[in-house]
């Protein structure tokens, strides 16, 4: 087993393994006290009844009354809201994102025109005006009850009533959604521009389309650079998706503001959306390590052992230190 | 099998290929010897129109690359129709270029699966054959980044061979690889060449320019300096240029 050693020479002139005495790390027991100290302060603010010259003073966190609307129907119903609106906002994000990467990036000028044109408008005004326009696009028509889609002065295709298709709800979340693609489309851009140009020559040499390329070869290889900016945008969306209030869609923090506006209680309730919001971050935060496990194929030599993987053999093998790593195609042992 | 006529192909103002001539028949193995800069590699490039020409012609197969001759007047070919011509022409690049996201196996059937729409379990057992034929029988299931250099260019290999082509095109197939690794894929084309495949091979090998080559063509500054037998031009070369590189590289 060990390395450098012949067989003539092994056993014989191994020397004894070092024992130095380990590098000190001062720094580290300043830091620990520093931060030891900030933690006290903040627990004993947030949870301990201050005493103040005798009389009681009620200046910390109400955790009862947290505690009373944490599971409040009026505030999970919110939460749900929440996350509709950030899986709807975000699918046509994605969507229409890699549609104009793929557009912005065509050889035809048109088509890369108005990609280019759609990412300049949608970048450049605030996202909160883009909601008020959509959630109010019904004064801009001069027959609200019926809405008609077709060519200027031509045949009409559909006729429809913008005041029952667009509610609230779709107004937000398209809203959201169209603002996302914009920068999606950067984001995806990025992750085509980031795969290596053999690849595209390689596989233009075994007659593949330049569609079937993207598709096959370049996107999935894109995606290891397209997911870590993809889960902080969607973290980000979820918080965005409060911004649902102009348009009074009751999400979250508009569910907690209605309570207060009632009670008084601003703290306690922006306190429960708060613990909301970071329960759903956490889930989002784990799916995102998954899928980018799944999308690290072929580009690490042996994946790392999940957090949870690295668990179960702490169990199992209580005394022996863990394995470095875990096959990534079930056989151990990497590249020649 | 692959005709050039007085081929030009500019990058702005600089001129890589000022007028190539060159023949090669079916089932003959050209190797192309050249310093850095040459246009070798180009030339290649041009033959499966990776390099659109700014002048001249190139025929694979009695068939324009590239373009449509109707009434004296050339045409522009859609991008389905370059991409059937290159589906019948083999080419193995000096970096490999593997899908580093496929397995090797996986690699060698998505084009006959995609372009030639042939069913998994044919394209499957042909992908065995070739991965048997190159060595690598039992790396079916390993990711590129598991293979060595040189067995990345046998799959590489493979994976070209899948598509049926009628031409083999070689870019410096060995150039990136460790000396010890070099012979392994130069026994695979050797024993391509002897099955009959023509090919067209950019190397710095001279002893496989010797041996496998039937044709051997030194290129320098865009353009043709020698070519013939390259038992004949290897040991007397005609031309000053050919001489100062071989006594440099032999």
């Amino acid at each position: 087993m060990s390395s450098g050693a012949t067989a003539e020479n092994a056993g014989s002139t191994r020397p004894a393994d070092i024992k130095a005495v380990p590098v000190r790390h001062p720094g580290r027991w300043v830091a620990m006290v520093v931060i030891g100290v900030l933690v006290a302060m903040f627990v004993h603010g947030a949870f301990f009844v201050h005493v103040h010259r005798g009389t009681l003073r009620q200046n910390r966190i109400p955790w009862d009354i947290v505690r009373k609307y944490l599971f409040s129907s009026n505030l999970l119903h919110g939460a749900v809201l929440t996350i509709e609106l950030t899986a709807i906002a975000m699918a046509i994000g994605i969507a229409g994102g890699v549609l104009l990467a793929v557009m912005r990036m065509s050889v035809n000028p048109v088509v890369s025109g108005v990609a280019w044109v759609y990412v300049w408008f949608f970048r450049g005004t605030p996202v909160l005006v883009q909601l008020l326009f959509w959630y109010n696009i019904s004064y801009l028509i001069p027959t609200p009850e019926k809405l008609t889609l077709g060519v200027p002065f031509g045949p009409a295709f559909v006729h429809f009533n913008p005041n029952t298709l667009i509610t609230a709800f779709v107004a937000v979340s398209v809203g959201l959604g169209l603002n996302e693609a914009a920068y999606m489309s950067e984001i995806v851009r990025a992750g085509i521009l980031s795969v290596d140009e053999g690849q595209t020559e390689a596989a233009s040499s075994l007659g593949m389309t330049r569609g079937m390329t993207l598709r096959r070869i370049i996107l999935p290889q894109a995606m290891r650079v397209i997911i870590p900016p993809t889960g902080n945008e969607t973290i980000s969306m979820l918080k965005t998706t409060s911004l649902a209030y102009v348009a009074s869609v009751p999400e979250l923090t508009t569910a907690a503001s209605r309570i207060y506006a009632t009670n008084y209680q601003t703290i306690p309730l922006l306190t429960v959306a708060s613990l909301w919001y970071l329960f759903i971050t956490s889930i989002l935060t784990v799916i995102q390590y998954y899928v980018e496990r799944y999308y690290a194929r072929g580009s690490v030599r042996q994946l790392p052992p999940t957090p949870w993987q690295r668990f179960r053999t702490m169990l199992t093998t209580f005394h022996a230190p863990p394995p470095a790593t875990v096959a990534l195609t079930g056989r151990v042992g990497g590249a020649p | 099998m692959v005709l050039a006529e007085s081929v030009h192909k500019r990058f702005g103002t600089v001129e890589v290929l000022r007028g190539i001539d060159l023949q090669i028949a079916a089932g003959e193995v050209m190797t192309i010897l050249g310093p850095s800069g040459s246009g070798k590699s180009t030339f290649l490039r041009c033959i499966n129109h990776l390099e659109k020409i700014n002048a001249g012609r190139l025929y694979v197969d009695g068939n324009l690359i590239g373009y449509h001759e109707r009434n004296g007047k050339l045409h522009e070919m859609r991008d389905s129709e370059v991409v059937k011509q290159r589906a019948e022409i083999g080419m193995v690049f000096q970096r490999f270029n593997l899908f580093p996201h496929k397995t090797a196996i996986e690699n060698v059937i998505e084009a006959p699966m995609r372009v030639k729409g042939e069913s998994k379990s044919v394209a499957v057992a042909h992908a065995r054959a070739l991965l048997d034929r190159v060595g690598l029988l039992d790396k079916c299931d390993n990711y590129p980044n598991q293979l060595s250099g040189g067995q990345q260019q046998r799959v590489a290999i493979a994976r070209a061979l899948a598509m049926k082509p009628k031409l083999m095109l070689f870019d410096e197939p060995t150039s990136a690889l460790d000396p010890e690794l070099v012979g392994d894929v130069l026994d695979v084309m050797r024993g391509l060449a002897e099955d009959g495949m023509t090919m067209v091979v950019v190397t710095h090998e001279i002893g496989f320019a010797r041996e496998v080559g039937d044709q051997l063509v030194f290129m320098d500054g865009g353009v043709v300096v020698e070519s013939g037998n390259p038992r004949e031009v290897l040991a007397n070369p005609q031309h000053e240029r050919t001489k100062a590189f071989l006594s440099k590289v032999l």
